[in-house]
């Protein structure tokens, strides 16, 4: 039922999308990024932004709020991990419970605007859920040390099966070790992200998805049409929450430390990023643009001087210098700046982002000569 | 025709705008499947009275009723899904959306209700909503090119998709804003044809219009609003015979 | 009472510098339509024309004296700034009071940097969705910050207020009270600075005629691009005159809190708060709201009402926020027709 009404083109680029995910260690080889642990970044961050995507992409509602229920979903990852079991599968679920509930009530109360009075709102929130985060709340987060497992813990389900071994006990799936950045971490990752693709995908197609971008396109019509647009779009705020729980439930078994950062502006400021850079309203953009954000952000952070010194020492002394000096302010701690940049650039020059690039180049060299002008819109779809 | 149904009941409705009286005392009634066109000078409270009915102003006093239901605490989308489509003075389309997809969302609109949580199934799925879809872009011809952006249509072929967007819908009662404003003479025929191929279907509607050769060769009855009053209502016939209607209205047009 | 009043008094110097932060950012979005979420990047550089300025005034002769040694028997180094070597009494006087002589270097430089940006990259983002303006500004605003970042480094840079005015001022007893009421005295001339940049720009904008022709362009800009006026220009210089307000208020703010460089996006995100509290595109609006949501804060973090509502004082502004959003869509005094859809 599920697959039954799926196009060829869908098939084709569910199973192309798949094989790329899955082959990523081989396909990742030449650009130095086979290493498990930065895989499974790029794939959590990708089923983030394909979330955030869900909501600003379909409907253009730009929340400036989304880093929270990535915190809330691993905060209750962590609990379930304390609480009950390393088993990773009820951490999932309890965290994809808790953001859901969490994007309910923020989606309820924050889609009564719309415009920036929306974006405002949901950055208010989440910078209340910091802040709290920071303080009163310190019992469930920790504080500024952030939450992380304990011998202590009292894990009901795991000491009915058994006397914990020595050492931090560490996530898994009945049984395989997913943290730690080795391979069946990676794969557990590469698995959700497939499968919210596939959902994400669902709903492009869908009459549901229709409707999103409906009310993207122009709201007042939607509802002279006799759409009721509020729960169209508070649907599409929880399911990107709902990503963005489970994001954040795989963050925590991945990495079992979780503070709250996580839950700043600056990091919903970074997804909005991803999905704008990839291209916002497609369907690979924002993982692209996950993808590519990571991936330069590994290479950039990790650059020094000495070796910028080796990358410009054919040029002469006297220029060597002040080249590198240059580029020093790009790389290492200067990795946010070349984000903004970038941002900038993006934003003034290609706002479709990557895939609108990709699709301009194709075009180029498709039907040069042809002036291009009347594009039907039902053949650019296939260019997600 | 005077034994019809009455579908829309404008009672006593009165809407002030700060000190300016938009709407005084309008009462107004539209009979089953006519084609009830309301004229006045500019500023003559026309679009007020349109705003109204789709719930888009509340009156401060009086109340309209639609089928036997007062429309006062609805919605726009619940008017709407009680059977009353509207076409906006400026076209409200989906600019960034093809034609097709712009007739199919208000087809979904028909078939669906007001919200359906429905991603399962995929929009090419979809043969019923479709095929309505195709028929009405047929309808106005604009079916060869429903693969086009419909930002890229001019202005009149832009009131021409969205009336198929309120077509798609097979409203009880169809409302429709100066339908050919700023058109050329020749889209203003074609859009008349039009109208008068739609009219055997038995959809109400009412119409507000500046051009009096759009409103005399379609019309049933004509209510006259000047000054936020009706100064006269009837057959195309008596209100053209009408001397108020001369003084306040025709006079200028006729020279 | 006089509890009351302390508090009230420790909430104005916040508020002041959210009432120029959001006059600022509320003037932008009036005229120009813009959405600027690099406003705070502004309020953070002219912080930091008063840590350069400040830094410069303390550079330094090293001078050797033979004739004196210190305790440890070697020659004594004695230190003066070239500032007071050369200016003599004035250079001492100036170095004294380096942050409110920043003003001055501030504003010819923040005008240049306001008038840079709108030129160099706002005026094509006029007809842009606001989404896109959010955006460019907030890559803008990562830009700057993390330039400052990487030439004056990560940790805080305190600076002193000048001398004579480190200490505390007795407000109740100046203003002829029982109560004391102690307070910095810096924080006192914040607040009488603030009061008079907010003076001086309504009064510019009410009683000029080039202000006049502002405000008209915020209520209808076509009208007025009609008249002939070429309102473009006046938006130039109206940025310019909202990164010069935010400029200054960073550079006094110095000596209350120690500039870093993320300070200009905790303050942005409070302004866009305040302005959206007090009204899109409403100056006064903006600037009752600042003073308003400052007092608030103040009142938060009193103990007797952090025992009663713990983490109060961390939300209570995007509480109101929430709330005033939720039951007055337009804001405290936000006009009709702005931002609504």
């Amino acid at each position: 039922m599920m697959f039954a009404n799926l196009s060829r083109n869908d098939w084709l680029l569910l199973v192309g999308f798949s094989v790329v995910v899955l082959a990523g260690p081989i396909i990742l080889q030449p650009l130095g990024a086979a290493y498990p642990a930065l895989m499974q970044k790029f794939c959590i961050y990708g089923i983030f932004a394909l979330g955030f995507n869900i909501l600003f992409g379909l409907t253009g509602y730009l929340s400036f709020g989304h880093a929270a229920f990535l915190g809330v979903g691993s905060y209750a990852a962590m609990w379930s991990f304390k609480l009950f079991t390393m088993n990773v599968i009820p951490a999932i679920l309890f965290a994809m419970v808790f953001a859901c509930l969490f994007a309910l009530i923020i989606g309820y109360v924050s889609l009564r605007r719309s415009g920036i009075y929306f974006s405002i709102l949901t950055l208010a929130f989440a910078q209340m859920s910091y802040n709290l985060a920071y303080s009163v709340l310190t019992p469930l987060t920790n504080g500024e040390t952030g939450l992380q497992l304990s011998r202590q813990d009292p894990r009901v389900i795991d000491a009915m099966f058994g006397s914990p071994g020595p050492g931090l006990p560490r996530a898994s799936l009945f049984g395989v070790d997913i943290s730690g950045g080795g391979y069946p971490g990676f794969y557990l990752c590469a698995v959700a992200l497939i499968v919210c693709f596939f959902f994400a995908m669902r709903i492009f197609r869908s009459p549901f998805g229709m409707m999103l971008r409906g009310i993207k396109s122009n709201q007042n019509r939607m509802r002279y049409t006799g759409f009721n647009t509020r729960p169209y779009l508070l649907s599409a705020f929880v399911i990107s929450g709902l990503y963005a729980g489970l994001a954040g439930a795989l963050m925590a078994a991945t990495d079992p430390l979780v503070g709250a950062e996580r839950m700043q502006w600056t990091a919903s400021g970074e997804v909005v990023l991803m999905t704008i850079l990839g291209g916002a309203g497609t369907l690979v953009g924002p993982i692209l643009g996950a993808g590519v954000i990571k991936y330069f952000e590994n290479i950039f952070s990790s650059f020094s001087d000495r070796t910028l010194h080796g990358f410009f020492s054919f040029l002469p002394e006297s220029l060597q210098d002040p080249v590198v000096s240059f580029f020093s302010l790009f790389v290492g701690d200067g990795w946010n700046l070349t984000l903004g940049v970038v941002f900038m650039l993006i934003v003034i020059f290609l706002p479709g982002g990557i895939m609108e690039g990709l699709r301009r180049a194709w075009n180029l060299v498709n039907r040069k000569g042809d002036g291009g002008d009347a594009v039907p819109v039902g053949q650019t779809q296939p260019a997600e | 025709m005077s034994t019809r149904n009455v579908v829309l009941h404008v009672a006593d409705v009165h809407k002030n705008f700060g000190g300016l009286r938009a709407l005084s005392d309008v009462d107004l009634q539209v009979e089953e499947g006519t084609v009830h066109a309301i004229i006045g000078p500019n500023g003559a409270g026309k679009s007020t009275l349109l705003n109204v009915c789709v719930g888009r102003i509340k009156p401060d006093r009086g109340s309209v009723i639609f089928d036997g239901e007062a429309l006062d605490n609805h919605q726009p989308h619940e008017i709407n899904q009680l059977g009353v489509s509207r076409v906006f003075q400026t076209p409200e389309i989906f600019a960034d959306l093809s034609l097709l997809e712009n007739v199919m969302i208000p087809a979904f609109a028909s078939r669906d209700g007001s919200f359906r949580f429905n991603t399962i199934a995929a929009v090419s799925g979809q043969k019923d909503v479709r095929e309505s879809a195709e028929h009405a872009l047929e309808d106005v011809g604009l079916l060869e090119r429903r693969h086009v952006e419909a930002g890229s249509l001019s202005r009149g072929d832009k009131r021409r998709l969205e009336l198929a967007m309120c077509l798609v819908q097979n409203p009880r009662l169809l409302l429709l804003d100066e339908p050919t404003a700023g058109m050329s003479r020749h889209d203003t025929n074609s859009t008349i044809e039009l109208l008068k191929r739609i009219k055997s279907r038995g959809m109400t509607k009412v119409i507000i219009e500046h051009d009096m050769q759009v409103v005399f060769s379609l019309a049933d009855k004509i209510s006259v609003l000047a000054q936020g009053r009706i100064i006269a209502d009837g057959s195309p016939d008596e209100v053209r015979a009408n001397p108020k209607v001369k003084e306040a209205y025709l006079g200028e047009v006729q020279e | 009472m006089d509890a009351i009043l302390l508090q009230i008094l420790n909430g104005l110097d916040k508020g002041g510098a959210y009432a120029l932060i959001a006059l600022g950012l509320t003037l932008v979005f009036g005229t120009l339509g813009v959405v600027n979420f690099a406003h705070g990047a502004l309020f953070m550089l002219g912080a930091f024309c008063a840590v350069t300025f400040n830094k410069v005034l303390s550079l330094e002769s090293v001078v050797v004296d033979p004739t004196q040694t210190t305790a440890w028997g070697s020659p004594l180094e004695v230190r003066t700034p070239y500032v007071e070597a050369w200016l003599g009494d004035f250079g001492v006087f100036l170095h004294n009071y380096s942050v409110p002589a920043s003003v001055i270097i501030a504003i010819p430089i923040m005008l240049a940097i306001g008038i840079a940006i709108e030129r160099g990259l706002i005026q094509y983002f006029y007809k842009r969705p606001h989404a896109d303006q959010i955006l460019v500004t907030f890559g803008l605003a990562i830009v700057i910050q993390e330039v400052i970042k990487k030439f004056y480094g990560a940790n805080p840079i305190p600076q002193a207020a000048p001398a004579d005015f480190s200490g505390t001022a007795y407000v109740g007893t100046l203003l002829g009270m029982g109560d004391a009421l102690p307070y910095p005295w810096w924080r006192l001339i914040y607040l009488l600075f603030s009061f008079v940049v907010i003076g001086g720009v309504m009064a510019f904008l009410q009683f000029t005629t080039y202000g006049m022709v502002v405000r008209a362009g915020m209520r209808d800009r076509e009208t007025v691009g009609m008249l002939g006026i070429d309102i473009e220009r006046r938006f130039t210089v109206v940025f310019g005159l909202a990164a010069v307000v935010a400029g200054i208020a960073g550079a006094m703010y110095t000596p209350i809190l120690p500039p870093d460089y993320h300070m200009g996006m905790d303050f942005l995100v409070l302004s866009f708060v305040v302005v959206v509290v007090g009204g899109m595109g409403s100056l006064t609006g903006a600037v009752v709201a600042g003073f308003l949501l400052g007092i608030l804060q103040s009142f938060a973090s009193m103990n007797e009402i952090k025992s009663i509502l713990p983490g109060i004082d961390q939300i209570i502004i995007y509480l109101v926020a929430v709330v005033v959003l939720l039951t007055m869509p337009r804001g405290l005094m936000g006009r009709k027709g702005v931002m609504e859809d």
